[in-house]
């Protein structure tokens, strides 16, 4: 049984995607409990992968027994197994908050959300367990095939910012692909350790490099970093509020995940630093993100619009991490912290936004007023979010952004320092404004009268807001006290950077 | 002169496959109707399973079914006769991916057609500009 994890992992929400569709012609009342069900099988399955791959190391699966390179392989290393555990429990959370809003959102249509929306999961935990390149590539797809659809059924403007995705995703998986090919035309072979081991000798070629450049791009407008990031403001915007709890956090993270693992499991590190200044280049181009981000965070009036441009700063954070990576001992630790601190974080702030859509219908930051009075839980959520996400010790943001600036530091990269002590700054503006308007603007008209009554969202939304919010610290807390040391020093090690606790 | 005709011959595959995808880039980019823009997506898409398909041949190669092929009692199987079925195993999967990328795009151009009653871009900006 235990042999069959890796594709346990995958195949559950796969099938039970269409056990949702299908069971809905019969009973409606089996939808969610189905979607529940295969998400906690995921969630139980990679957990007992994570303490199977601490106990004895990576774990290879043959999909139909054939050995790769010619087959399809699953590999689960420490990377792998520890992007599993939070795709699963992020998916998990969102779906017991997105029951309510769901149904508020799109009447009539809950089945055919949740089909797609355990679709989009199965693509995410299948990106994150496949080692064969081609296969990544069919996962991506049908991560955005499910995600534009998704997007789509929002209202307003959903469609066009749908639509805008489908062309830009689709010119960054079609580079992608190309990029697959080179590799292809060069080696003979799609397996990510297979290539690993075949590389070294071509790394001089033409070819090899044109497919690296051709894979970052393509993966840049698939995380939206900054100058490729036009289709994600609109798309976080307008999509229901479950979808953008699910794709700024889970989607954005597996993709982050398959960059690294493809820059730092397929071409290695002696590759690009003989070749190339990818590093240097990816770290300008995160400062430009985290500035640019934070700077148009500011301009927006829209709450949604707000955190998915600060998303866009946080994107841009994680790359710094990379790009920092090889010139310090510290390694991937701080991209890898910010990954899981930035995925709680926003979660907790999209599914925040999304509470005030539900029950006030409100999506305008000047009209949060009295919002700290009428809804108390949610509101404390948020304050601890966005007290994490500015950097309060002992929060989650606060570890991430003292382990970059020591990274910095390290590197003797003090303008990059800067960047992050003045991107604070920012953060510190637009998150206040919203703080101000929520807690201590008054109601000028009606000040008279009395405070306006407590209305809050059901406890199956309440629950996750409070529990990621409390996460946010909890977080922190153990980063601080070092239990992850072991997974995260076993990644550094195995993409062949020094790792300093 | 004799040199360019050489350089585009010896790899013909690949400049049509370069010159397709860059058809397909520019209309994706600087067309402002959304089904031009969608036909562009599906050229590019074209271009890359052409690009695959062409690096699976091989000069006086028969197509790989090894069973009941000419010789098969007296001679070893040798690769080189066969083309490489790989490239194109990819690209089913591929032309099945690009097959459901365009039809959500039109499903989603159906949904904008009945929203704005248009489908240039500018005039839907320009809508969107209005409220």
């Amino acid at each position: 049984m235990s042999l069959q994890l890796p594709v346990i992992v995958v195949i559950t929400p796969l099938v039970i995607s269409f056990l949702v569709f299908l069971s809905s012609w019969w009973t409606k009342r089996s939808v969610f409990p189905l979607v529940l069900a295969a998400l906690t099988v995921s969630l139980v399955a990679a957990s007992v992968l994570l303490k199977a791959v601490m106990a004895q190391g990576t774990i290879q699966y043959w999909l139909g027994g054939w050995p790769p390179p010619w087959g399809i392989e699953y590999r689960v290393d420490h990377f792998n197994a520890f992007m599993l555990i939070l795709v699963a429990a992020l998916a998990l959370l969102a779906a017991i908050y997105g029951r309510g809003s769901v149904e508020a959102e799109l009447p009539g249509r809950v089945e055919l959300f949740w089909s797609l929306y355990l679709l989009l999961i199965t693509g995410l935990l299948g990106i994150i367990v496949t080692g064969d390149m081609f296969n990544l590539f069919v996962l991506l797809e049908v991560v955005s095939l499910a995600g534009y659809a998704l997007i789509a059924i929002g209202r307003g403007n959903a469609t066009l910012a749908s639509f805008r995705y489908l062309i830009l995703g689709t010119i960054g998986a079609c580079f992608y692909l190309i990029g697959v090919g080179y590799l292809y035309i060069m080696t003979g072979s799609l397996n990510m350790e297979d290539l690993r081991v075949l590389l070294p000798p071509l790394y001089g070629s033409t070819a090899i490099r044109a497919a690296f450049v051709f894979i970052l791009i393509g993966f840049g407008i698939k995380i939206a970093l900054f100058p490729l990031h036009a289709w994600q403001p609109d798309a976080y915007t307008h999509a229901p509020s479950a979808v953008s709890v699910i794709i700024s956090t889970a989607m954005a993270k597996t993709l982050i995940y398959a960059l690294i693992r493809i820059v730092f499991s397929v071409f290695t590190l002696d590759f690009i630093t003989a070749n190339l200044p990818v590093f240097d280049i990816l770290r300008a181009m995160a400062a430009i993100a985290i500035v640019a981000g934070s700077l148009f965070a500011i301009y927006q009036n829209n709450f949604k619009r707000m955190l998915a441009y600060s998303s866009v700063a946080n994107v841009g954070y994680i790359v710094l991490a990379i790009g920092l990576a090889p010139l310090t001992p510290f390694g991937l630790t701080p991209g890898l912290m910010h990954i899981l601190n930035h995925a709680v974080i926003k979660m907790c702030m999209f599914m925040v936004a999304g509470a005030f859509i539900y029950k006030a219908g409100l999506v305008d930051i000047r009209q949060f007023e009295g919002l700290s009075r009428k809804m108390p839980y949610t509101s404390f959520g948020l304050i601890l979010a966005i007290l994490s996400m500015i950097g309060m010790p002992p929060s989650a943001g606060f570890v991430t952004k003292w382990y970059l600036i020591l990274a910095a530091l390290d590197a003797q990269k003090y303008l990059l320092v800067g960047v992050i002590f003045f991107s604070t700054l920012l953060m510190i503006i637009y998150f206040w404004r919203v703080v101000e308007i929520m807690y201590i603007r008054v109601d000028t008209q009606s000040s008279e009268s009395l405070a306006p009554p407590v209305d809050e969202v059901p406890p199956s939304m309440l629950m996750p807001i409070l529990a990621t919010g409390v996460l946010t610290v909890v977080i922190g807390i153990i980063w601080i006290t070092g239990v992850f040391d072991p997974l995260v020093s076993a990644i550094n090690t195995s993409f062949g950077l020094e790792a300093r606790p | 002169m004799p040199d360019l005709v050489v350089i585009i011959t010896a790899k013909l595959n690949y400049w049509v496959y370069i010159v397709l995808m860059m058809v397909g880039l520019y209309a994706m980019i600087a067309k402002n109707n959304l089904v031009k823009k969608v036909v562009g997506m599906n050229i590019l898409q074209t271009a890359i399973i052409l690009f695959f398909i062409s690096i699976g041949t091989k000069h006086n190669a028969t197509i790989p079914i090894i069973q009941h092929a000419h010789g098969l009692e007296t001679h070893a199987v040798q690769a080189v006769n066969y083309a490489n079925p790989l490239p194109h195993v990819l690209m089913l999967t591929a032309i099945v991916v690009a097959v459901a990328t365009l039809g959500v795009a039109l499903a989603l151009i159906i949904r904008l057609h009945r929203q704005y009653h248009t489908l240039e871009e500018d005039e839907i900006l320009a809508q969107l500009e209005e409220d």
